[in-house]
């Protein structure tokens, strides 16, 4: 059950050095051969690699639990990534600060209730400039919905 | 100046085990029902259910081969599929909108993934800059 006073929580701000051999692993995991990716000395991040930041890096940055979606009822619906301009290079360390942004409701087309979360990530480069931001939004199921993980 | 040609659609697969361990892997994300046999099992499905970064970042590759990795300034996707290990996906995609902001031209792309049966496994929309 989707925790609604987890609006605006705030993780505490993280640092991401992005790497050279992380950028090349991620860009052959999804069945890239692009030689900017494979061959540059500092590539570009593919447009989907940011958030995987969040997965080494400790749970104070991720406030994510705190909505306390049910892991029965709750799925990831969609995600979305916008560049403030090119896309970092492999050298450049970003703060990443993640926010509980929105919580809202929609009725299905069965008549019950879907909520729907959305937590927004900013990622800025040492001088402050908003580099590029990822928001995922998430769905909970009602209690009487079959539901899908 | 006319857009390059597209490429031919990127067809990926059967996809195996080893394709989302390597996904895995490269992001970090180790959720278990996306590689454990005996937990996906418990958890009441016949096989682990490919992670769905996997085939959302299907897209964007075909589409950086297009237009160039350094030229991407959005991507949002949305699953609407789930996708199997056995499953071939097939993804392309095509022009929405081309328009100036900013003093540079851009092009807004809609793009997707179908299985082998022609169902849309993952919907995307990316936005490039191009020269």
């Amino acid at each position: 059950m989707v925790a609604k006073e987890s609006l605006g929580a705030t993780g505490t701000p993280f640092t991401i050095p992005l790497e050279q051999g992380k950028i090349r692993e991620y860009a052959t995991a999804i069945g890239s051969t692009h030689p900017e990716y494979l061959d540059a000395e500092t590539p570009v991040v593919p447009a989907h690699f940011l958030t995987t930041t969040f997965f080494w890096e400790g749970a104070t940055g991720n406030p994510w639990d705190r909505v306390e979606m049910s892991q029965q009822r709750g799925m990831h619906a969609e995600q979305e990534y916008v560049f403030h301009g090119e896309p970092p290079r492999a050298g450049t360390k970003l703060t990443a600060t993640s926010r509980i942004d929105a919580i809202y409701e929609k009725t299905s087309r069965s008549g019950s209730t879907l909520t729907f979360v959305e937590m927004l990530t900013e990622f800025r480069d040492p001088e402050g400039a908003l580099v590029a931001e990822a928001k995922m939004t998430a769905v909970e199921t009602g209690e009487t919905d079959g539901g899908e993980t | 100046m006319a857009l390059p040609t597209p490429p031919p659609p990127l067809v990926f697969g059967p996809i195996t085990r080893t394709h989302i361990v390597r996904y895995q892997g490269a992001s970090g994300d180790f959720q278990p029902i996306h590689h454990d046999e005996p937990f996906a099992k418990e958890a009441g499905y016949d096989a682990p259910l490919v992670v769905g970064m996997l085939p959302a970042g299907l897209l964007t590759t075909w589409a950086t081969d297009w237009l160039g990795p350094a030229n991407v300034r959005r991507s949002r996707v949305r699953w609407t599929e789930r996708v199997w290990p056995g499953d071939t996906l097939t993804v392309d995609g095509t022009v929405e909108r081309e328009y100036e902001e900013d003093a540079q031209r851009r092009v807004d792309l809609a793009l997707q993934a179908r299985n082998q049966e022609g169902a849309v496994v993952v919907r995307g929309w990316m936005t490039f800059v191009v020269m």
